[in-house]
């Protein structure tokens, strides 16, 4: 039992993670509202972007930025002193990639609200099915 | 030739989309020919590409100057150089039978319109020839915003269907961008090659098969594999039909290439086949694929509406060629990568054609049309021979070596289901034959029947011509196909396949 | 629908916590990812790129490419939101009002009615009911231009600390966002006109992938920014820094550009008049 405990605690960000995204996936199935699911979209996205960031940490070390001075040549960089800086530049794309993709859907969302006057989704199939 | 080929082939639209953005506020009538230029600038630097993978020359290429694990490479090999090529032309052609449906129905929206088609076809040419697994999300995401965008602009249930595929679209970009992450956490690397290296001690780990079980979800979701496919009919049936034109034809066969890239380069084929042993699975939701495409297909009364079911069914047709796993099998999934994009290119012309003149694509106004459209229809006729595969069309060569493959690996399955498409793609579109050929003109299109009921009454040349040009290209590449197989397919397939 | 998703929930939940088992715990400093690629980033980057930010080296210059396409997402947002929201301009004859500045009073002119009054007092405004707040329009407008210092700051010193052209960028834009959320979008639209914002961003992109296209012309890889030691002083590596800050400048004027742009069409529903 310790064993299984020892091993759930010491991945926690994971779990976090799965469960922050499994809630933005149920929301996208589940919800009518078409906003509550662009937004449970957005948590989807978020969740991958916390489980990146999480990848790049190591223990005791600090933010990537090398300390350096001008007069002093340069030394040796220990890698293990600094976080691992490739998840975050990754993620820099992936937090642009998921404004992008936000924008667009509110975008379309306007065009759906502006065609149907509500944002409901059975409602709105049900204005397609009877005209 | 020149070794910035990879670079210039997804840099020139680039650049032009951004000049004609600007275009489109300070001098409007420069847009099409700038998407123009751009789009025949690509082509001939895919041909050039094209060239030089047959003379055996590599075409890698370093972004940044930075080595392969620690910059993002380009590479062009004998697997990705046909779908580069056709991705470029089918731009081309398509950008060329745009112009009269964009001008009519859209006019003041020509320079955005122009910009996301551009970007559009930059995204897919790049994912086809990244190196880099996280560049392929990149250009992914470029592809899909422009495409939801450029669907979205349809008219009706168009917005709604967009924002479907938006939502089905993000969480499959979004599974492969975790399964990239998977891949990351055990391997630390980013580049295809290296994290394919990598793997190879650590075929038994968890992490990795469900890396590869998200991946493959995340793309099915994007290619509109059979039970992932409720977002593909509507999205592609409402979009204007320049776009369903272009989109339709390129998204679910880069997605095609992209899975076989995967597996190819990333996961290898010893992992896929011997270590998990999907393939017999697979192949058996291909052919559900396939009939379910085919069935819902017959179900319609819309032809362009008809044709994304095909869409639907064509996709069995490559992910199970590919999954059979031997080596006909395998050229007979990248050969109808390249024809299936033709054909179904050349459909959605002849419906966009159509609709241009008569509105709708539904099947009732389709009668008298082989007398009104004979051009038009004439060029149905011929993607529709392909499609069902008829000799000397291209569509019959690709379903050639996908049968023999079925036989060589015994999967019977797959055999009887390929040939029953073929015979529901014979009744599908003898059916629409026989409306447009026996049937008189309908009632119901008073201005055509005050006219004088056999008036010839065709959709512009300028969307004629780039019909045409298509229509031939499916004979032609028919007639080529033991050029293709011999000089450039047989070159890209693995040792290992039997 | 209810059910449905209950069920593809606990599935790929299951699937995904099924793969934590073999994952390296959290912080290990000698899990692979660590070890394999990103050590070589952190080692080198002062001596190959002189950029001490390590984020920002791999951002701008190893992983360069990444970041153009990832600009160039911005901008189709900004295109499409355009192109799905934008109606285009066509006056119809309606009422016009005018508030007056001092009190705060609207006057609605009726279709066709001459305004007699000094124009100068009077502002013209979309709606009867448009927010209006002494206080809060004071504050903003005394706090717009630091925020805007603060950005362009960010921009500049991304080589050194965190910060680089997105983050200045999104601050640049939300300092005009302020602009028309505190006054509003008319005043916003005088200090940076829907042209202005619809051509930064396609600039912005521009820059970046011609300061690409400038080191293919000068002989070398595209995005390889040792070629520009041939323009700029400094040698090879300083040129990697230069080109990194080129770049930089290129992020940073493309997202403030389709922020705004962005802002502009999805509050006022493509009408550029008082949407919120």
């Amino acid at each position: 039992m310790e064993e299984i405990l020892g091993l759930v605690i010491a991945r926690y960000n994971y779990w976090i993670y799965i469960t922050l995204m499994m809630v933005g996936l149920y929301g996208m199935i589940a919800k009518n509202n078409l906003v509550k699911k662009i937004v449970g979209m957005n948590i989807f996205q978020t969740a991958i972007i916390l489980f990146y960031v999480s990848i790049g940490v190591k223990k005791g070390a600090t933010i990537p930025i090398i300390e350096h001075s001008h007069d002093v040549a340069h030394q040796a960089v220990r890698a293990a002193d600094y976080i691992n800086p490739l998840p975050h530049v990754l993620m820099l794309t992936a937090i642009v990639v998921s404004v992008a993709t936000l924008g667009v859907a509110l975008a379309v969302a306007v065009t759906v609200y502006q065609r149907h006057q509500t944002l409901e989704e059975d409602e709105i199939l049900k204005q397609i099915r009877e005209p | 030739m020149n070794v910035h080929y990879p670079a210039l082939l997804v840099i020139i639209p680039l650049l032009a989309s951004f000049f004609i953005s600007a275009a489109g506020w300070l001098r409007p009538v420069w847009c099409f020919p700038l998407a123009v230029a751009a789009m025949a600038g690509s082509l001939l630097v895919s041909l050039g590409l094209l060239v030089d993978v047959l003379l055996g020359i590599p075409g890698l290429y370093w972004f940044g100057g930075w080595p392969p694990p620690w910059g993002i490479y380009y590479r062009v090999d004998h697997l990705n150089t046909l779908v580069l090529v056709i991705i470029a032309a089918v731009g081309f052609v398509n950008l060329m039978a745009a112009r009269p449906t964009v001008e009519r129905d859209f006019p003041e929206k020509a320079g955005p319109f122009y910009t996301l088609y551009v970007l559009f076809v930059t995204g897919l040419l790049g994912m086809v020839v990244t190196g880099d697994a996280f560049n392929l999300y990149v250009l992914l995401e470029i592809a899909a915003i422009t495409g939801y965008a450029l669907i979205a602009l349809g008219k009706g249930r168009a917005a709604l269907s967009s924002l479907h595929y938006i939502f089905m679209g993000t969480i499959g970009a979004c599974f492969y961008l975790l399964g990239v992450g998977y891949l990351y956490i055990v391997t630390g690397s980013l580049n295809m090659e290296d994290i394919s290296r990598l793997l190879q001690p650590l075929h038994g780990s968890n992490v990795v098969i469900v890396a590869f079980v998200i991946m493959m979800v995340g793309i099915w979701l994007k290619m509109g594999f059979f039970p992932l496919h409720a977002w593909l009919p509507n999205a592609y049936t409402y979009a204007p039909s320049p776009v369903s034109s272009l989109v339709a034809p390129l998204m679910t066969k880069v997605m095609v290439y992209v899975m076989i890239r995967m597996i190819l380069t990333v996961f290898t084929l010893d992992y896929a086949f011997l270590v998990l042993k999907l393939n017999d699975a697979v192949v058996w939701l291909a052919v559900i694929a396939i009939v379910a495409g085919s069935l819902l297909a017959l179900a319609e009364k819309d032809v362009k509406r008809m044709l994304t079911y095909i869409v639907v069914a064509e996709v069995g047709y490559m992910v199970g060629g590919f999954w059979l796993g031997n080596r006909a099998g395998f050229t007979g999934a990248v050969l109808h990568i390249v024809n299936d994009a033709l054909m179904t290119f050349c459909l959605f012309l002849a419906v966009g054609n159509i609709i241009h003149v008569k509105g709708n694509s539904r099947l009732e106004s389709l009668s008298g049309l082989f007398r009104t459209m004979p051009w038009t229809m004439g060029a149905l006729v011929v993607g529709a021979l392909s499609i069902i595969g008829v000799p000397p069309t291209c569509g019959f060569f690709s379903k050639w070596y996908l049968l023999l493959g079925a036989i060589q690996s015994g999967h019977y399955g797959f055999l009887a289901a390929l040939l029953g498409s073929s015979l529901v793609g014979v009744v599908l579109f003898f059916r629409i034959f026989e409306i447009g050929y026996f049937e008189p003109l309908g009632a119901s299109h008073g201005p055509a029947h005050g006219e004088g009921g056999a008036a010839v009454r065709e959709a512009p040349l300028g969307m004629l011509v780039p019909l045409w040009i298509t229509a031939l290209s499916l004979i032609l590449v028919g007639l080529y196909t033991g050029e293709i197989v011999g000089r450039v397919i047989r070159h890209a397939i693995p040792e290992m396949m039997l | 629908m209810k059910a449905l998703g209950l069920i593809i929930v606990a599935l790929v939940g299951a699937i995904l916590v099924y793969a934590t088992i073999d994952f390296p715990p959290f912080g290990d400093p000698e899990s692979p990812a660590s070890l394999h690629v990103s050590p070589r980033y952190l080692e080198k980057t002062l001596e190959e790129t002189a950029v001490p930010n390590a984020v920002t080296s791999v951002l701008a210059d190893y992983r360069s490419f990444d970041t153009m396409f990832e600009t160039t997402v911005i901008f189709c947002a900004g295109v499409a939101c355009f192109l799905l929201l934008r109606v285009p301009r066509r006056r119809p004859p309606a009422p016009r009002q005018f508030r007056h500045r001092l009190t705060g009073l609207t006057f609605r002119i009726k279709d066709g009615g001459e305004f007699v009054l000094p124009v100068r007092e009077f502002e013209p405004v979309d709606s009867i009911w448009t927010p209006y707040d002494l206080i809060i329009e004071t504050i903003c407008r005394y706090l717009i231009p630091f925020i805007q210092i603060f950005g362009l700051y960010v921009i500049a010193h991304g080589h050194y600390s965190p910060g680089g052209g997105f983050q200045g960028g999104v601050i640049l834009g939300a300092s005009i966002i302020l602009l028309s959320v505190s006054h509003n979008l008319r005043t916003a639209l005088k200090r940076m006109g829907e042209k202005t914002s619809a051509l930064f961003s396609p600039l912005g992109v521009l820059i970046y992938t011609g300061t690409g296209v400038l080191c293919l012309v000068l002989g070398y890889n595209f995005l390889d920014y040792q070629a520009l030691a041939a323009l700029l002083p400094g040698g090879p590596i300083m040129a990697r820094s230069h080109g990194i800050f080129l770049v930089e400048v290129g992020v940073g004027m493309a997202v403030m550009g389709t922020m705004v742009w962005i802002f502009k069409n999805l509050a006022s529903r493509g009408r550029y008049d008082e949407g919120l």
